[in-house]
Protein backbone atom coordinates (compact mmCIF):
# COMPACT_ATOMS: atom_id res chain seq x y z
CA UNK A 1 0.00 0.00 0.00
CA UNK A 2 1.04 3.36 -0.95
CA UNK A 3 0.41 6.58 0.47
CA UNK A 4 0.52 9.62 -1.49
CA UNK A 5 -0.30 13.52 -0.48
CA UNK A 6 -1.45 15.50 -3.36
CA UNK A 7 -1.55 19.55 -2.64
CA UNK A 8 -3.23 21.60 -4.86
CA UNK A 9 -2.35 25.50 -4.86
CA UNK A 10 -3.53 28.70 -7.16
CA UNK A 11 -1.10 29.46 -9.64
CA UNK A 12 0.61 32.20 -9.20
CA UNK A 13 -0.99 35.35 -10.52
CA UNK A 14 -4.74 33.93 -9.97
CA UNK A 15 -6.43 35.87 -7.10
CA UNK A 16 -7.00 33.81 -3.86
CA UNK A 17 -10.27 35.92 -2.33
CA UNK A 18 -10.43 33.50 0.75
CA UNK A 19 -6.49 33.71 1.03
CA UNK A 20 -6.98 37.68 1.31
CA UNK A 21 -9.24 37.03 4.16
CA UNK A 22 -7.39 34.51 5.91
CA UNK A 23 -4.70 36.88 5.49
CA UNK A 24 -6.90 39.56 7.28
CA UNK A 25 -7.70 37.12 9.92
CA UNK A 26 -4.73 36.84 11.02
CA UNK A 27 -3.90 40.32 11.29
CA UNK A 28 -6.77 40.45 13.09
CA UNK A 29 -5.62 37.99 15.52
CA UNK A 30 -2.29 39.91 16.72
CA UNK A 31 0.15 37.96 14.35
CA UNK A 32 2.46 40.43 12.71
CA UNK A 33 5.08 39.72 10.16
CA UNK A 34 2.53 37.87 7.99
CA UNK A 35 3.04 38.39 4.44
CA UNK A 36 0.73 37.32 1.88
CA UNK A 37 -1.55 33.95 2.77
CA UNK A 38 -2.51 31.26 -0.46
CA UNK A 39 -5.20 28.87 -0.06
CA UNK A 40 -5.08 25.42 -1.01
CA UNK A 41 -6.17 21.53 -0.71
CA UNK A 42 -4.81 18.40 0.52
CA UNK A 43 -5.81 14.64 -0.88
CA UNK A 44 -4.05 12.25 1.56
CA UNK A 45 -4.59 9.10 -1.46
CA UNK A 46 -4.52 5.09 -0.46
CA UNK A 47 -2.67 3.30 -3.97
CA UNK A 48 -2.78 -0.17 -3.91
CA UNK A 49 0.41 -0.97 -5.35
CA UNK A 50 4.29 -1.29 -4.40
CA UNK A 51 5.33 0.62 -7.94
CA UNK A 52 6.02 4.09 -6.75
CA UNK A 53 6.71 5.08 -10.29
CA UNK A 54 3.55 3.44 -11.66
CA UNK A 55 1.26 5.39 -8.28
CA UNK A 56 3.21 8.76 -9.42
CA UNK A 57 2.44 8.61 -12.80
CA UNK A 58 -1.74 7.48 -11.86
CA UNK A 59 -1.83 10.23 -9.23
CA UNK A 60 -0.42 13.06 -12.21
CA UNK A 61 -2.96 11.89 -14.51
CA UNK A 62 -5.82 12.11 -11.60
CA UNK A 63 -4.75 15.49 -10.98
CA UNK A 64 -5.27 16.42 -14.39
CA UNK A 65 -7.82 14.89 -14.83
CA UNK A 66 -10.23 15.68 -11.61
CA UNK A 67 -8.34 17.02 -8.48
CA UNK A 68 -6.96 20.10 -9.63
CA UNK A 69 -8.48 22.31 -12.88
CA UNK A 70 -5.18 23.46 -14.82
CA UNK A 71 -6.40 26.15 -15.62
CA UNK A 72 -6.50 27.97 -12.33
CA UNK A 73 -3.91 25.39 -10.34
CA UNK A 74 -0.82 23.98 -9.83
CA UNK A 75 -0.22 20.40 -8.54
CA UNK A 76 2.52 18.47 -6.45
CA UNK A 77 2.34 14.54 -5.84
CA UNK A 78 4.40 12.91 -2.88
CA UNK A 79 4.87 9.60 -2.29
CA UNK A 80 4.97 9.46 1.99
CA UNK B 1 -37.98 23.18 -31.53
CA UNK B 2 -37.17 20.71 -28.95
CA UNK B 3 -34.88 20.83 -26.01
CA UNK B 4 -33.61 18.65 -23.19
CA UNK B 5 -32.90 19.32 -19.76
CA UNK B 6 -30.12 17.69 -17.60
CA UNK B 7 -30.20 16.50 -14.25
CA UNK B 8 -27.49 15.73 -11.54
CA UNK B 9 -27.71 15.58 -7.97
CA UNK B 10 -27.95 18.91 -5.92
CA UNK B 11 -29.13 20.76 -9.19
CA UNK B 12 -32.44 22.66 -7.80
CA UNK B 13 -32.85 25.40 -10.54
CA UNK B 14 -33.69 22.89 -13.00
CA UNK B 15 -37.60 22.82 -12.13
CA UNK B 16 -37.88 26.88 -13.06
CA UNK B 17 -35.71 26.01 -16.28
CA UNK B 18 -38.24 23.46 -17.21
CA UNK B 19 -40.98 25.89 -16.78
CA UNK B 20 -39.45 28.21 -18.46
CA UNK B 21 -38.60 26.11 -21.75
CA UNK B 22 -42.55 24.73 -21.34
CA UNK B 23 -43.52 28.02 -21.07
CA UNK B 24 -41.81 29.56 -24.10
CA UNK B 25 -42.04 26.50 -26.56
CA UNK B 26 -45.57 24.70 -25.63
CA UNK B 27 -43.85 21.76 -24.56
CA UNK B 28 -42.02 20.43 -21.48
CA UNK B 29 -37.78 19.70 -22.23
CA UNK B 30 -37.11 15.77 -21.87
CA UNK B 31 -34.95 15.37 -18.90
CA UNK B 32 -31.71 13.44 -18.69
CA UNK B 33 -30.27 11.92 -15.93
CA UNK B 34 -26.72 12.09 -15.18
CA UNK B 35 -25.56 8.21 -15.71
CA UNK B 36 -27.57 8.31 -19.06
CA UNK B 37 -24.57 7.98 -22.41
CA UNK B 38 -27.33 9.24 -25.03
CA UNK B 39 -29.47 12.66 -24.97
CA UNK B 40 -32.00 12.01 -27.46
CA UNK B 41 -32.22 13.93 -30.90
CA UNK B 42 -33.26 17.94 -29.75
CA UNK B 43 -31.98 21.34 -30.76
CA UNK B 44 -31.22 23.25 -27.58
CA UNK B 45 -29.47 21.40 -24.15
CA UNK B 46 -29.53 22.93 -21.02
CA UNK B 47 -27.65 22.75 -18.16
CA UNK B 48 -29.16 23.92 -15.39
CA UNK B 49 -28.16 25.72 -11.77
CA UNK B 50 -27.50 24.37 -8.62
CA UNK B 51 -24.97 22.98 -6.65
CA UNK B 52 -24.16 19.85 -8.26
CA UNK B 53 -22.86 17.65 -5.63
CA UNK B 54 -22.81 20.33 -2.92
CA UNK B 55 -19.89 21.98 -4.92
CA UNK B 56 -17.43 19.24 -3.35
CA UNK B 57 -14.19 20.17 -4.44
CA UNK B 58 -14.71 22.83 -7.03
CA UNK B 59 -18.08 23.70 -8.12
CA UNK B 60 -19.21 22.12 -11.07
CA UNK B 61 -16.32 19.42 -11.29
CA UNK B 62 -17.47 16.41 -10.41
CA UNK B 63 -20.44 16.67 -12.70
CA UNK B 64 -18.53 17.41 -15.74
CA UNK B 65 -17.31 13.95 -15.29
CA UNK B 66 -20.37 12.22 -15.42
CA UNK B 67 -21.31 10.20 -18.40
CA UNK B 68 -24.05 12.49 -19.63
CA UNK B 69 -21.09 15.35 -20.38
CA UNK B 70 -19.60 13.16 -22.67
CA UNK B 71 -22.81 12.97 -24.99
CA UNK B 72 -23.14 16.62 -24.22
CA UNK B 73 -19.66 17.31 -26.02
CA UNK B 74 -20.49 14.95 -28.80
CA UNK B 75 -23.85 16.79 -29.19
CA UNK B 76 -22.23 20.37 -28.79
CA UNK B 77 -19.61 18.80 -31.42
CA UNK B 78 -22.57 18.39 -33.63
CA UNK B 79 -23.54 21.68 -33.44
CA UNK B 80 -26.16 20.95 -31.22
CA UNK B 81 -26.74 24.49 -29.30
CA UNK B 82 -25.93 23.97 -25.21
CA UNK B 83 -26.57 26.23 -22.72
CA UNK B 84 -25.54 26.12 -19.01
CA UNK B 85 -26.36 28.54 -16.49
CA UNK B 86 -25.12 29.23 -13.29
CA UNK B 87 -24.09 26.01 -11.56
CA UNK B 88 -24.36 24.98 -15.54
CA UNK B 89 -22.08 27.21 -16.80
CA UNK B 90 -19.62 26.08 -14.12
CA UNK B 91 -19.90 22.51 -15.08
CA UNK B 92 -19.44 23.78 -18.84
CA UNK B 93 -16.13 25.34 -17.88
CA UNK B 94 -15.13 22.40 -15.77
CA UNK B 95 -15.90 20.18 -18.71
CA UNK B 96 -13.48 22.07 -21.09
CA UNK B 97 -16.50 23.14 -23.10
CA UNK B 98 -16.01 26.74 -22.57
CA UNK B 99 -12.25 28.21 -21.50
CA UNK B 100 -11.62 29.77 -18.19
CA UNK B 101 -12.84 29.54 -14.31
CA UNK B 102 -15.13 30.72 -12.44
CA UNK B 103 -13.87 31.55 -8.44
CA UNK B 104 -14.86 32.46 -5.54
CA UNK B 105 -16.58 36.00 -5.24
CA UNK B 106 -14.73 38.56 -4.77
CA UNK B 107 -16.56 39.27 -1.85
CA UNK B 108 -16.32 36.14 -0.56
CA UNK B 109 -20.60 36.72 0.58
CA UNK B 110 -22.86 34.32 -1.67
CA UNK B 111 -25.14 37.02 -3.81
CA UNK B 112 -28.74 36.94 -4.54
CA UNK B 113 -30.12 39.94 -6.17
CA UNK B 114 -31.02 41.52 -9.97
CA UNK B 115 -28.52 42.82 -11.96
CA UNK B 116 -28.22 44.89 -14.82
CA UNK B 117 -26.87 42.72 -18.18
CA UNK B 118 -25.31 44.11 -21.42
CA UNK B 119 -25.52 42.27 -24.31
CA UNK B 120 -21.95 42.94 -25.66
CA UNK B 121 -22.72 40.37 -28.78
CA UNK B 122 -26.14 40.42 -29.94
CA UNK B 123 -25.19 38.17 -32.97
CA UNK B 124 -25.24 34.65 -31.32
CA UNK B 125 -27.98 31.90 -31.79
CA UNK B 126 -28.95 32.78 -28.08
CA UNK B 127 -28.98 36.69 -28.59
CA UNK B 128 -30.04 37.45 -31.81
CA UNK B 129 -33.67 38.94 -30.01
CA UNK B 130 -32.28 41.02 -28.52
CA UNK B 131 -29.92 44.66 -29.89
CA UNK B 132 -25.78 45.16 -29.17
CA UNK B 133 -25.59 47.21 -26.34
CA UNK B 134 -28.93 46.84 -24.86
CA UNK B 135 -28.98 46.32 -21.36
CA UNK B 136 -31.61 44.07 -20.16
CA UNK B 137 -32.35 43.32 -16.31
CA UNK B 138 -31.30 39.68 -14.50
CA UNK B 139 -31.16 37.95 -11.26
CA UNK B 140 -28.11 36.19 -10.45
CA UNK B 141 -27.71 33.81 -7.55
CA UNK B 142 -23.60 32.34 -6.67
CA UNK B 143 -20.76 32.32 -4.55
CA UNK B 144 -18.77 31.14 -7.27
CA UNK B 145 -19.34 33.68 -10.02
CA UNK B 146 -15.89 35.36 -10.40
CA UNK B 147 -14.78 34.61 -14.33
CA UNK B 148 -11.18 34.17 -14.26
CA UNK B 149 -9.13 33.30 -17.66
CA UNK B 150 -5.53 34.15 -18.39
CA UNK B 151 -4.75 37.06 -20.49
CA UNK B 152 -4.35 35.42 -23.59
CA UNK B 153 -7.67 33.56 -23.51
CA UNK B 154 -9.46 36.58 -22.50
CA UNK B 155 -7.92 38.59 -25.48
CA UNK B 156 -9.10 36.22 -27.74
CA UNK B 157 -12.59 36.27 -26.31
CA UNK B 158 -12.66 39.63 -26.19
CA UNK B 159 -11.45 39.89 -30.14
CA UNK B 160 -13.65 37.43 -31.59
CA UNK B 161 -16.98 38.98 -29.73
CA UNK B 162 -17.33 35.51 -27.46
CA UNK B 163 -18.30 38.15 -24.25
CA UNK B 164 -22.22 37.61 -24.96
CA UNK B 165 -23.12 39.39 -21.41
CA UNK B 166 -21.56 41.68 -19.22
CA UNK B 167 -22.23 43.31 -16.05
CA UNK B 168 -23.81 46.92 -16.34
CA UNK B 169 -23.93 49.98 -14.87
CA UNK B 170 -21.13 48.96 -11.96
CA UNK B 171 -23.73 45.94 -11.09
CA UNK B 172 -20.41 43.57 -11.14
CA UNK B 173 -21.53 41.44 -8.45
CA UNK B 174 -18.34 38.98 -7.96
CA UNK B 175 -15.21 40.54 -9.23
CA UNK B 176 -15.72 38.82 -12.82
CA UNK B 177 -12.47 40.09 -15.50
CA UNK B 178 -13.88 42.58 -17.89
CA UNK B 179 -17.35 42.58 -16.43
CA UNK B 180 -18.15 38.92 -17.93
CA UNK B 181 -21.25 37.26 -17.30
CA UNK B 182 -21.29 35.11 -20.15
CA UNK B 183 -19.34 33.85 -22.68
CA UNK B 184 -19.77 31.72 -25.87
CA UNK B 185 -17.77 28.90 -27.15
CA UNK B 186 -15.94 29.30 -30.79
CA UNK B 187 -18.54 27.86 -32.87
CA UNK B 188 -21.26 29.89 -31.29
CA UNK B 189 -23.50 26.76 -30.02
CA UNK B 190 -22.36 26.78 -26.33
CA UNK B 191 -22.99 29.53 -23.88
CA UNK B 192 -22.62 29.68 -20.30
CA UNK B 193 -23.82 32.58 -18.19
CA UNK B 194 -24.16 32.86 -14.25
CA UNK B 195 -27.44 35.02 -14.29
CA UNK B 196 -30.70 33.06 -14.61
CA UNK B 197 -32.42 34.60 -17.55
CA UNK B 198 -34.90 31.70 -16.89
CA UNK B 199 -36.21 33.57 -13.62
CA UNK B 200 -37.35 36.41 -15.41
CA UNK B 201 -39.60 35.43 -18.43
CA UNK B 202 -43.22 36.59 -17.55
CA UNK B 203 -45.19 39.26 -15.52
CA UNK B 204 -45.55 37.40 -12.76
CA UNK B 205 -41.74 36.94 -12.39
CA UNK B 206 -41.79 40.69 -12.43
CA UNK B 207 -40.26 40.95 -16.44
CA UNK B 208 -39.87 39.04 -19.06
CA UNK B 209 -36.55 40.14 -19.98
CA UNK B 210 -35.09 36.58 -20.05
CA UNK B 211 -37.58 35.50 -22.45
CA UNK B 212 -35.98 36.58 -25.50
CA UNK B 213 -32.63 33.58 -24.79
CA UNK B 214 -35.01 31.00 -24.42
CA UNK B 215 -37.14 32.26 -27.76
CA UNK B 216 -33.72 32.67 -30.20
CA UNK B 217 -32.31 30.05 -28.75
CA UNK B 218 -35.40 27.70 -30.12
CA UNK B 219 -35.87 30.10 -33.04
CA UNK B 220 -39.26 31.00 -31.89
CA UNK B 221 -40.00 34.27 -33.29
CA UNK B 222 -40.42 37.54 -31.27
Amino acid sequence: MIQARVTVTLKNGVLDPQGKAIEGALGTLGFDGVGQVRQGKVFDVEMDSADKEAARKKLSDMCEKLLANTVIEDYAVDIL
Amino acid sequence: MKSAVLLLPGLNRDRDMIAALTKISGAPPVTVWQTETEIPDVDLIVVPGGFSYGDYLRCGAIAARMPVMEAVREKAAAGVRVLGVCNGFQILLEAGLLPGALMRNASLKFVCKEVSLEVANAQTCFTSQYEAGQVIRCPVAHHDGNYYSDAETLARLEDSGRVVFRYANGSNPNGSMNDIAGIINESGNVLGMMPHPEDLIEPAHGGEDGAGLFRAALDIAA
